[in-house]
């Protein structure tokens, strides 16, 4: 009964995003205020519709209601609770749900929060919304459906992929989608404005803080995600440019671009037609992102459900959003006029820079994950394109771009000139040499440079800042006076780029990682990296759904414990799988890290990792997440903030 | 022919143990070569060649037993002073270019290798042609503003 | 106004045109693979062969699958070929891979018609191999045992079964990899198995 509710509600929220895509376009293009205003309360609808139904979906899972097909093959009764409500975006259809719901959810978001905007606006974002609504749900209803039911219901589930039992892979996906789907605001956007014919810097206004909202969990989602591959799949690496990863790189470079080039259009009025294009390739990167992967074309690690005819299906749907907006663009684009003339030396010509930087980046990467399809389909020829290329290629565009990213900033708006921005810096550039040149001592040259780059990077980032609070210039007290007159989002974007600059040192510390493979018995010692390892003990141990063999290891460094750490293998009887435990000892500075390989002749074998810094890699991503959010509170930005008209130059006059 | 698809997707089976990638790569130590040096080309090698059997994985990564054999054939080629070159030559001719995870310089990936040089130049040609754009000349100033504005000169 | 002003205008429209036409020609890409990919004339984990078209590769004769037959190396195989003057198939298989007993029927068919199979089993014990082939039927003319998987690793082998094809020349002509399908024996080997008859 409940799956059939849920059932129901899926086609109720098709009908409903229907209603949603069509009244409000209509009512925005007769001027109807009736038509207008229904925008949100069908954004409320579907939301509600799509909320019942995933209700429904995780009603069924946590019951254990083997009836329901999806919930036969992908859960067990045994399986902890955590899995079974995060087990239903473990697999194709409740992931296609997920990723609905919160489409719903972001049409909702812009007419609960969009109250400030032109009725037009607002009625044709939501509009837009709901017809992209539509198309997805109605993929979930049709060739998705998570809710057909299985006659006669096993006795028992399948149980789901034990790796995905996890707790960072449960809420790596909420938080990913949350990211691709929240691009859609900025999209709808963009295509509203196309349809409305104009785009000026309030536009630009009302764009940013969802991109940048949408920004912040990609990023968190894809740290997220890398996380999890670091501490589940044990071999010590944390992004190996499988195709999936790169599908939710795009987007994020992409996004990254956006979230500078709106500032562009909000405080100069310039550089609209390719802000409004970015938000449409953002969210079009996103798509390919979330469904391209599902399709298996791609040969990727990840094996979602391949089924080609859902592939089509996919296909036929993405070339009907994309390719709607990308006609809308060559269509009403040249209308817009270009405006904003400015200098190459200024913040908004850093910011050019910057996008030209990030897009080409995300080109590289878009290129070399597509490239082996295109040599297969037009030449026949099979080649591989893996992390060697990508290192090398994407290298010589990120170093300019770290440059970049710390000279922009400093540059004033309209006209900039160089030397005294450059002498500002002299000092971050000199502590950066310094970094660089100390590594050099004990790295090779490329994790050096990225010691350098980091240094630069973080103290760079707060450059503008000590110089806003006049710091050693002026007294103590009246600096720190000064501090709280920073505006957030100064602030957002400080932390933002000294984020990267600690992702960075965690990338240039993995290069220097140590690590050993070696078998030893029980009570033997190993060193590595300064530490000694003794391995104290082999046992069994069980578990809820699973058997675990564990390996206790002894860390000391000058006598001293440092850690006990257990790695080790559980074999999941249902699934017939084997998986690895790693164990992860961290001071923040360094991970220990061990895994447990076979038993041969009383030996474990043992592979030993002193990973610095590794720890940076996502804590960076966060510090850059949480810049973005800070952006997003500053009161200038905040969602129905009274809206005001970009400061007229006039003014200052 | 879809059935095909399902059995190959079985082939896969028997030699990589854990269908979602999962396996790791714990050669026997053994094997590790005793120079350091050599160790570390080995595994710089290693790390250029597709593993056959979990394709998105390094050999070095993989714990396919394939990806074990060919990690062994690295080393004995390492230990009898082959080029990375010449061992990178001996995958090729049995495995094709597919092994590379860095694929060659030749006409066919021309392209690829000059993506983030294509990149740049089409970012400065649009910039270049955007910024050649005649612009609408600045809106005359209503008279209202010129009030104010000749208010301003005054004060 | 010049009379430079539609030119202009047009190649504006025409620059703005670009990531549509972009975006048309990597959706028409993605269609025509996906299309091979449901024909299945494209897989995207399967490897190609770069030995087909080349000799097939030399190795020292493999040990015997039990002492009562000889095995063989390649200097048997290109006798074998030079002397009978028709193609020889070889087929790697093992007795622990599941997906080769879903071709077994298939390679007793064809050696029931006058096929000749060489099979090499890949990492096997004879003992298992043996117990295999006396079930199930033993369609292989010729019997070897590649214990460490080092003479699969030269014929480019990276899964159990694989089939290869050879000439009467020596040369590879054919190869496939995963269990050959009623369908692929029908399609594929047969007609070929005559143009190199």
């Amino acid at each position: 009964m409940i799956p059939e509710l849920g059932h129901f509600a899926l086609a109720l929220a098709v009908v409903i995003a229907a209603a949603q895509a069509v009244l409000p376009l209509i009512g925005a293009a007769r001027r109807d205020a009736v038509l207008m205003a229904s925008a949100p309360s069908l954004a409320f609808g579907q939301l509600a519709a799509l909320a019942l139904s995933f209700g429904a979906l995780l009603w069924s899972s946590v019951v254990s209601d083997f009836s329901v097909y999806n919930i036969a093959e992908n859960s067990q009764s045994l399986k902890p609770l955590l899995y079974k409500i995060t087990g239903i975006w473990g697999d194709h259809e409740g992931s296609i749900l997920l990723w609905c719901l919160i489409l719903a959810l972001c049409g909702a978001a812009v007419g609960a929060f969009g109250r400030a905007l032109p009725a037009t606006v607002r009625a044709r974002v939501i509009g837009v919304l709901g017809a992209t609504s539509a198309g997805f749900v109605l993929f979930s209803l049709t060739v998705s459906n998570p809710f057909v039911r299985l006659w006669p219901p096993p006795w028992e589930g399948q149980g789901m992929n034990p790796l995905l039992e996890d707790p960072g892979l449960a809420f790596h996906p909420p938080i990913l989608y949350a990211g691709y789907v929240g691009f859609s605001i900025p999209f709808a956007f963009a295509l509203a404005a196309l349809i409305e014919g104009r785009v000026d810097a309030a536009w630009g206004r009302w764009v940013r803080p969802w991109a940048l909202a949408a920004w912040a969990c990609l990023t968190g989602g894809i740290a997220l995600g890398s996380w999890w591959s670091y501490y589940v799949l044990g071999w010590g690496g944390y992004w190996f440019w499988d195709p999936v990863e790169n599908a939710s790189l795009l987007p994020w470079l992409a996004g990254t671009a956006l979230v500078h080039s709106a500032i562009v259009v909000e405080k100069r009025d310039a550089l609209k037609i390719w802000t409004v294009l970015l938000a449409i390739g953002t969210f079009s990167l996103s798509l390919c992102g979330t469904f391209l992967v599902r399709s298996g074309i791609l040969n990727s690690v990840h094996a979602f459900a391949n089924d080609p005819a859902r592939g089509v299906f996919i296909l036929v749907l993405l070339a009907l959003v994309i390719g709607t907006a990308l006609v809308l663009f060559a269509w009403r684009a040249p209308r817009l006029q270009p405006t904003g003339i400015f200098a190459p030396l200024s913040r908004e010509g850093g910011l050019v820079l910057n996008n030209i930087l990030l897009c080409s980046i995300a080109a590289v990467v878009f290129t070399g994950t597509t490239y082996p399809l295109f040599a297969q389909l037009l030449a026949g020829a099979q080649i591989s394109v893996g992390a060697p290329f990508f290192n090398a290629a994407v290298l010589p565009l990120a170093i300019p771009l770290f440059v970049v990213m710390v000279v922009g900033p400093m540059l004033s708006w309209k006209r900039a000139a160089l030397a005294p921005a450059l002498i500002r810096l002299w000092w971050v550039a000199l502590a950066a040499l310094a970094a660089g040149g100390f590594a050099t001592f004990h790295a090779a040259l490329f994790p050096a440079l990225g010691f350098a780059a980091s240094v630069w990077l973080i103290l760079g980032a707060f450059v503008d800042i000590i110089a806003r609070i006049g710091l050693f210039r002026l007294p103590l007290a009246t600096s720190l006076a000064r501090l709280g007159g920073i505006p957030l989002a100064a602030w957002g974007s400080a932390i933002a780029h000294a984020g990267m600059g600690i992702t960075v040192a965690g990338i240039a510390g993995m290069a220097i990682a140590e690590h050993r493979i070696v078998a030893v018995t029980v009570g033997e010692t190993v060193d590595l990296g300064g530490y000694h390892w003794t391995l104290e003990d082999l046992h069994d141990a069980p578990g809820p759904n699973y058997s675990a063999r564990l390996a206790d290891i002894r860390v000391t460094h000058d006598g001293r414990v440092i850690a006990v750490m257990s790695p080790g293998r559980r074999s999941y009887p249902l699934q017939r799988t084997t998986t690895t435990e790693t164990a992860i000892r961290t001071n923040l500075f360094r991970d220990l890290y061990a895994v447990l390989g076979e038993e041969r002749d009383g030996k474990a074998v043992l592979r030993l990792h002193v990973n610095y810094l590794a720890p940076w890699i996502w804590l960076g991503a966060l510090v850059m997440a949480a810049g973005g959010g800070l952006s997003l509170a500053d009161r200038r930005l905040r969602i129905g903030a009274p809206l005001r008209r970009a400061a007229a130059p006039v003014v200052t006059a | 022919m879809i059935r095909r698809l399902i059995l190959l997707a079985l082939l896969a089976l028997p030699l990589a143990s854990a269908p979602l990638v999962a396996a790791l790569a714990i050669s026997d130590p053994a094997e590790m070569l005793p120079d350091p040096k050599q160790e570390a080309r080995a595994e710089a090698i290693g790390r250029q060649l597709r593993c056959l059997v979990c394709q998105n994985e390094s050999i070095e990564d993989s714990g396919a037993d394939l990806a074990r054999d060919l990690r062994h054939i690295v080393r004995q080629h390492v230990a009898a002073g082959e080029s990375n070159k010449e061992i990178i030559a001996w995958m090729v001719a049995r495995y094709g270019d597919f092994v590379r995870l860095r694929p060659p310089f030749e006409p066919l990936t021309w392209l690829l290798w000059a993506s983030p040089a294509l990149a740049l130049v089409g970012g400065g040609v649009i910039v270049a042609f955007a910024s050649r754009q005649k612009r609408p000349a600045p809106a005359p100033l209503s008279v209202a503003e010129q009030r104010k504005l000749k208010d301003l000169l005054k004060s | 106004m010049s009379d430079a002003a539609p030119a202009r205008g047009l190649s504006r429209r025409a620059l703005l045109g670009i990531p549509l036409v972009a975006a048309a020609a990597a959706g028409a890409g993605f269609y025509a693979l996906l299309r091979r990919m449901e024909a299945g004339h494209y897989d995207p984990h399967a490897v190609d062969n770069p030995l087909v078209g080349q000799a097939i590769p030399d190795f020292a004769p493999l040990p015997a699958q039990d002492p009562a037959t000889t095995g063989f190396g390649s200097a048997d195989l290109r006798a074998a070929l030079h002397a009978t003057g028709r193609p020889i198939l070889v087929n790697f298989f093992a007795s622990w891979c599941v997906p080769c007993r879903i071709e077994h029927p298939q390679l007793m068919a064809m050696a029931g018609a006058g096929v000749a199979i060489w099979g090499i089993a890949y990492k096997d014990q004879a003992a298992d191999a043996a117990k295999l082939l006396g079930e199930d039927g033993d369609p292989y003319a010729r019997l070897a045992r590649d214990e460490n998987g080092r003479v699969s690793i030269d014929w480019g082998l990276y899964g159990v079964p694989e089939t290869f094809l050879i000439d009467r020349a020596g040369i590879i002509r054919g190869h496939w990899a995963g269990p050959l399908a009623p369908e692929t024996v029908r399609d594929e080997v047969s007609p070929l198995l005559r143009a190199h008859a």
